[in-house]
């Protein structure tokens, strides 16, 4: 396995309330690759994902003990803020989640409350909005609603707005469960070409999805990582017999 | 704006929501204090087994005061009364109608109108006390005049009727559907099916609604200072001037002398009030919690 | 015999359905007939005049928009500052149910109360007087629980997501209600609002003691003056006044005009939900 490690953890344990979600976790995410994580519904894998994000800060029946790390940087050290962390590490939503603001907006407010020099802003819009294949669908309308789009174009505007911060890493829960075949492929499409600048981690369900996507997978299972290695190894050899199962739609 | 500036900024609002909450408790308390404070005043200068037994409210006589409760008491409690008389059947058979036999159609034209009945505003109810009721009840019982104790029921009923249907249109709504079925299942009819399954089951919801009309009737001012006539002798029937607590408040606060016996004893009647109110609305809210653990 | 009594049942319901919009119609008929002819420009924008039995209510509508007015003022940023804590800062701990609790507690409370604590508080420990500012103050405290709990209510009508969309292109949690939680839930919130408003504006009993009076000479010309205010007015046209009868044209208009300004606050809010129903 590579070396290069964007994103870690070790002996990481989360809990709601009193159940145990995630128990005992240790992964190390390579830079610049695609990660699929897999397993079966409720096995923790977006609640793994989130952990990265520090989304389950809001709620405070949530209890996290073990180290994340992005970098040489402890997530959840208590001198570095949600914020800054959220900076480095965009997310992309299950369903499209578009604010309820205009195309332009959407992807303007996160630079805005970063401290973007404002005449840079138009420039890095249209950026990312070619980056996201949206540019030319929606180069006439930037004033129109955002939820006048169509689904596909909505999420594919999620990730513009992703990524117009310059993140370091791309965590994706999902990004294409919401939306039919033909947007799904222009996601992916999308998703592989971010990879040459990005860390991507990526939920999904869909095995095939995972298998022309990712270059390493992650099988989780009941709050466990019972598996984890280059999505060839994981698919074609699998070393543990859930996994096995698991790949082969055995169960799940 | 650069980050730290942010954080600042954010944690400066966390701060001000944070007070905006904590006053909330302070205000209650602020009235809960000023009641005792006010009361207690009162008490050094009163004796409180006078205040609870005098069956006398007569504040205005100078060399002999009397501060006795009762009178007041009775008349808020009788007024009450009456009006929960008149209110809870037709609240709860209006509620059942339109849980169970109104159709969509009907139900968003009767909504309005209950939501409208609940918006005129107290005053106005009172005037139609005056004008409406009143002469009405003078011609029916053939009395020289129509300001008494039945007409603060008549009206009061009419006010905590959005109340009590309301509250208890959720309560029957909310019964389970497999309830009614159940029932239909051993042959019952949809009136069987009614009074002896689904009121039954939405009981606590019923409590709660009646508590939580019966809650704003005792507190109600206007309606009752101007149709009860507010005579403070002790009440005899319903065709009795009467003087609520309430209305006492209003009408002898704006005479009377600060910080006097006769204000602090304002108080005194208030915190009565305060703790009836506080232990209806308790009770409503006990049944209503009764219900979500139900559900 | 069965169909008999099946019919003596329905009959009883639907009865009561009857009797219960007989009130409302009864009501409106009785105000709007004898009322709608006593309103006429004069009465809406004269003052009163030969001690109240002629003119009109110009300073006691005006009375009313102003304390309204500061009862919003205060009210609104207060309670929705506190709706926020709850229902955006604060978990499930101590102090919030400790907070809920209060909430519950302070909307049984009946408003006459709120009168006397308006009184003790503002007019006499803060000197403020019997004032327009008391009054809107005692009033302001009294909308504060419906403010929270509608707040509260439309806030948690906005999805997660949206929440969770501006926590991810690194919005801190203000930043987040300011740009993003605030503006989805604004109609909700308002029409709350306008609610409550509608409610502050019919209240009496709280501004009795707070500075209301029967009879000004002119508009108040500051927030320490007293006022006018429209159910006042027709509490002393109907009860206080020495020819009761002879003003009762009056009372009836004043009681017209009252009830038509909370209606029409009340169908704002009504247009304002069906239209945001519409839009979901």
């Amino acid at each position: 396995m590579t070396n290069n490690k964007k994103l870690s953890t070790e002996g990481l344990n989360l809990y709601f309330s009193e159940k145990h979600i995630l128990k005992d976790v240790a992964i190390g995410i390579p830079q610049n690759k695609i990660t699929a994580l897999i397993g079966p519904s409720g096995c923790g894998k977006t609640t793994l994902l989130r952990t990265f994000n520090r989304l389950h800060d809001l709620l405070d029946y949530v209890k996290i003990t073990g180290k994340v790390m992005i970098d040489d940087t402890n997530i959840y050290d208590p001198k570095i803020s949600a914020v800054e962390i959220r900076k480095r590490i965009g997310m992309v939503f299950q369903k499209p989640n578009p604010f309820p603001k205009n195309i332009y907006d959407n992807i303007a407010y996160g630079l805005k409350v970063n401290n973007t020099d404002p005449y840079r802003i138009p420039q890095l819009v249209e950026q990312s909005l070619r980056e996201s294949f949206l540019w030319d669908e929606v180069k006439d309308e930037l004033k129109k609603p955002a939820i006048q789009l169509s689904g596909g174009q909505q999420q594919r505007l999620c990730i513009a707005r992703a990524v117009a911060l310059r993140p370091e890493v791309i965590l994706m829960d999902e990004p294409c469960s919401a939306l039919d075949p033909f947007s799904s492929l222009k996601i992916e499409d999308l998703i592989r070409e971010l990879r040459k600048s990005y860390t991507v981690v990526i939920v999904t369900h869909n095995m095939q999805q995972a298998q022309r996507l990712s270059d390493y997978t992650a099988f989780m299972y009941l709050g466990q990582l019972i598996e984890f290695g280059t999505t060839k190894e994981i698919f074609n050899n699998p070393q543990h017999d859930l996994t096995k199962n698991y790949v082969t739609g055995h169960f799940g | 704006m650069d980050f730290h500036q942010r954080q600042k900024t954010d944690n400066i609002f966390r701060k001000i929501f944070k007070i905006a909450g904590l006053l909330i408790i302070g205000i209650l308390g602020g009235i809960f204090l000023m009641l005792m404070y006010n009361s207690i005043a009162f008490f050094l200068h009163f004796k409180p087994a006078d205040f609870l037994t005098d069956t006398q409210w007569n504040p205005g006589n100078t060399s002999h005061a009397e501060f006795g409760i009762l009178p007041l008491l009775v008349s808020t409690c009788l007024v009450t009364a009456g009006a929960m008389i008149l209110a809870i059947p037709l609240g709860i058979c209006t509620a059942a109608f339109l849980s169970e036999f109104a159709s969509k159609r009907l139900q968003t034209i009767l909504k309005p109108i209950i939501e409208m009945l609940a918006a005129i505003p107290s005053v106005a109810i009172g005037f139609l006390g005056i004008v409406i009721v009143g002469p009405g009840i003078a011609k029916l019982f053939g009395i020289q005049s129509g300001l008494n104790a039945l007409n603060g029921s008549v009206l009061l009923a009419i006010m905590s009727l959005p109340t009590i249907i309301t509250v208890a249109e959720d309560a029957i709504h909310a019964v389970p559907l497999s309830y009614r079925e159940g029932s239909y299942a051993l042959g019952a009819n949809r009136w069987a099916t009614l009074f002896k399954i689904t009121l039954p089951a939405a009981l606590p919801g019923l409590i709660a609604a009646i508590m939580l009309g019966m809650g704003r009737a005792l507190g109600e001012t206007m309606t009752v200072l101007m149709a009860t006539g507010n005579v403070a002798a002790f009440p005899k029937g319903f065709l009795n001037s009467v003087k609520t607590i309430t209305a006492t408040i209003a009408i002898e606060m704006g005479e009377v002398p600060y910080q006097t016996t006769h204000y602090f004893a304002l108080f005194a009647i208030a915190a009565v009030l305060f703790i009836i109110t506080l232990a209806v609305n308790l009770l409503g809210e006990s049944a209503i919690n009764k219900v979500r653990k139900f559900q | 015999m069965k169909k008999f009594i099946n019919y003596l049942n329905w009959s009883m319901l639907a009865g009561s359905t009857i009797i219960v919009c007989l009130f409302l119609i009864v009501i409106l008929i009785e105000l709007f007939s004898k009322g709608l002819p006593a309103i006429t420009i004069d009465f809406i924008f004269k003052y009163p005049s030969e001690g109240m039995t002629k003119g009109g209510i110009f300073p006691a509508i005006i009375g009313t928009v102003l304390v309204t007015l500061l009862t919003t003022a205060f009210a609104v940023p207060f309670g929705i500052a506190c709706a926020i804590y709850l229902g955006e800062y604060a978990g499930n701990s101590r102090t919030t149910r400790l907070i809920r609790a209060a909430i519950r507690n302070l909307s049984g409370i009946p408003s006459i109360i709120y009168g006397l604590f308006g009184l003790a508080l503002f007019v006499q420990a803060m000197r403020l007087g019997t004032s327009l500012f008391s009054a809107g103050l005692t009033l302001g405290l009294l909308s504060l629980p419906y403010i929270i709990t509608t707040t509260e209510e439309s806030l948690k009508r906005v999805p997660t997501t949206t929440r969770e969309a501006a926590l991810a292109v690194g919005a801190t949690q203000f930043e987040m209600i300011k740009d993003v939680v605030l503006p989805v839930a604004l109609p909700d919130i308002l029409t709350g609002i306008v609610l409550t408003l509608s409610r502050a504006a019919g209240e009496t009993a709280p501004i009795l003691f707070t500075g209301v009076t029967f009879y000004t000479s002119g508009l108040p010309g500051s927030v320490t003056q007293e006022f006018m205010a429209l159910p006042y007015h027709l509490y002393i046209l109907s009860t206080q006044h020495q020819s009761v009868e002879q003003v009762r044209p009056l009372a009836y208009g004043t009681a017209v005009v009252l009830i038509s300004v909370v209606f029409i606050l009340n169908l704002v809010a009504f247009y304002m939900r069906y239209k945001r129903r519409r839009y979901d």
